[in-house]
């Protein structure tokens, strides 16, 4: 399977939804279950509401996944903001935004099974979450 | 999209029609503030049966809306929390303490009628 990586631009709420469904619609073209594409969708939605929170814009993808003999789906969320100043803590759990309920990066990594950050202060994000069928 | 909102004796009924933006979500909260007072209504039910996603916003979101309908007088139900989203929430680490949720329609109107009549006996 390889459709290629699709990309929706972050800039507003509609965004977000935008982003979700379309995860979802992959997630359920790969096989993923009822539950498996609900907590993709809702990992999409918080990854995209971090970039609209703190850098107003950016990018979500959303491709097929393989390693191994495991597949699944990778979401990668990039954005040009202020970028994290110690990512350690942002994954601490009650580390919160002001505005989320403080779940944030700690309870999106629990909806995936791959969860990685690299953040530059002053570039920018780049979140990548992967989540294998089973 | 915005979400219809029904009036059934005394209740408000807001069924979630779709995936809901932010936009929508806090227009469906003003239209429940206004209506409330306007229908002098003492339950609200919230019916979020087809909303794909409770993400952190649209938890908070909720949660606003039942304290801001409190205030105003009403009790309000979330009804209809999908198996797989009420999963994704626990994985999240998210919860509705303090919203009283019910199964389906029915389920939230019998406890609407339960907790509404009670105050209605010891008001008059």
């Amino acid at each position: 399977m390889s459709e290629g990586p699709e990309r929706i631009p972050i800039r507003s709420d509609l965004d977000v939804v935008a982003a979700r469904q379309t995860g979802r619609a992959l997630a359920a073209r790969l096989g993923f279950s009822d539950v498996e594409q609900t907590m993709i969708a809702t990992a999409i939605s918080e990854l995209a509401r971090n970039i609209l929170l703190y850098a107003q814009r950016g990018e979500i993808t959303v491709d097929f996944a393989q390693k191994d003999r495991s597949k699944g789906i990778c979401i990668v969320a990039t954005d040009a903001g202020p970028g994290i100043p110690d990512i350690e803590k942002a994954l601490q759990e009650g580390y919160s935004s002001s505005y989320g309920l403080g779940m944030g990066l700690p309870g999106t990594r629990r909806l995936v099974d791959d969860f990685e950050i690299r953040s530059e202060p002053g570039k920018g994000t780049t979140v990548m979450a992967r989540k294998w069928l089973h | 999209m915005q979400v219809p909102v029904l009036k059934q004796r005394e209740y408000l009924i807001a069924s979630i029609q779709a995936a809901l933006t932010d936009t929508d979500l806090l227009k469906l909260r003003d239209d429940l503030a206004a209506q409330a007072g306007r229908y002098r209504s003492r339950g609200v039910i919230i019916d979020v049966t087809l909303l794909d996603v409770l993400d952190s916003f649209a938890a908070r979101t909720l949660r606003g809306i039942v304290h801001m309908l409190k205030l105003r007088g009403a009790v309000t139900v979330v009804v209809g929390i999908p198996p797989e989203v009420a999963f994704a929430m626990v994985q999240l680490g998210m919860t509705l303490e303090e919203v009283s949720t019910a199964l389906d329609l029915e389920e939230g109107l019998a406890f609407l009628d339960a907790h509404t009549r009670g105050d209605y006996v010891r008001r008059s």
